[in-house]
C-alpha cells in the first residue's frame, strides 16, 4: 500500500502532498515526540494529535511516510509551509486516533 | 589516520521550532555519501534529541560532527546551567523541562536516554553554572 492509497481512499482530508509513491509499513499512533523519534517505524503512516513544527522535524527525522493529524488538529499555516518544502504528507481529520489508525490498517496492512 | 570530513552548527536558543534543522542537514548529507539507513537513523535521533536538550536547558550552544571511514562523533557543547545529577538524568522518565515544552510533545525524560541509546558510545562532562558537552560515538 502506499500513501496515494491511503489519500484516494478519501478518509482523510489532504493538507500537504508529499512524494504519494512511498510504500507504507505500519500505522503508528503517538503523541510524545521523544517516544516517536525513537520508536517510529521508518515508512509508517503516523497518526498524532501533536501538530506542530517538532511533528514535522520528527517525521523527517524517523523517515515517516506520511502522517495523518486525528481529532480536527490542523497544522498553521507557518507549519504547512515547512511541511510543503520538506516534501511531508500531511493528512488531516475529525476522527480520533485509533479510528483512524483502524481505517488505515484496514486499507492494507492486516 | 583516515580523512574526516566536520561539519558544525550553531544551535539557537530562543527558537524551540527551529531545533531539528541541523539534524536535518546531517542527515541529508549522510544520505548524500551513502552512509547506511541504520546508521543515519541512529545519528538523526540522537542528534536531534541532544538539540531539543541544549533548546530547552541550555539557551542552544554548538555542534561539532566528525565523519570518518567508520565512525561519526557528534559533539555538543552548551554554556548553559550544567546537569545537577547526571546518574538521575540518565533515568528514562526523569524530566526538568518546563510546562511549555512538555506540552509541544517533549519534556518526557527520554532525551539523555534515548542518546545513550542510539550512539554506541557517550560520554557527558558537565560542570554546574559553567556548561555541558556531550560526546556521542556512532560506528559505521
Amino acid at each position: 500500500m502506499t500513501v496515494q492509497d491511503i489519500i484516494e481512499a478519501g478518509y482523510f482530508e489532504l493538507c500537504c502532498e508529499g512524494n504519494t509513491k512511498r510504500l507504507i509499513t505500519k500505522a503508528f499512533c503517538c503523541d510524545l515526540l521523544s517516544i516517536a523519534m525513537s520508536r517510529a517505524p521508518e515508512n509508517c503512516v503516523w497518526i498524532t494529535v501533536m501538530g506542530n513544527k517538532n511533528t514535522l522535524a520528527v517525521a523527517s527525522l524517523t523517515d515517516t511516510a506520511c502522517i495523518v493529524l486525528a481529532e480536527g488538529v490542523r497544522l498553521s499555516e507557518a507549519d504547512m509551509a515547512c511541511a510543503r518544502q520538506e516534501g511531508i504528507t500531511v493528512l488531516q481529520t475529525e476522527l480520533p486516533v485509533f479510528d483512524a489508525a483502524l481505517k488505515i490498517h484496514r486499507l492494507g496492512l492486516e | 589516520m583516515s580523512d574526516s570530513i566536520t561539519f558544525r552548527y550553531k544551535i539557537s536558543g530562543d527558537d524551540f521550532t527551529r531545533a531539528g534543522e541541523a539534524s536535518s542537514d546531517v542527515k541529508n548529507k549522510l544520505k548524500m555519501m551513502g552512509v547506511d539507513n541504520n546508521v543515519i537513523r541512529k545519528v538523526a535521533i540522537a542528534m536531534y534529541e541532544g538539540e531539543i536538550n541544549m533548546v530547552i536547558h541550555a539557551d542552544g550552544g554548538n555542534v561539532t560532527v566528525d565523519i570518518t571511514d567508520d565512525n561519526i562523533k557528534i559533539v555538543l557543547a552548551d554554556q548553559g546551567p550544567g546537569i545537577q545529577d547526571v546518574e538521575k538524568a540518565m533515568e528514562a522518565g526523569f524530566s526538568t523541562a518546563p510546562e511549555e515544552v512538555r506540552a509541544l510533545g517533549f519534556g518526557a525524560g527520554m532525551g539523555l536516554p534515548n542518546m545513550k541509546k542510539y550512539s554506541d558510545k557517550m560520554d557527558i562532562q558537565t560542570v554546574l553554572g559553567v556548561g555541558t558537552t556531550v560526546t556521542m560515538n556512532i560506528h559505521m
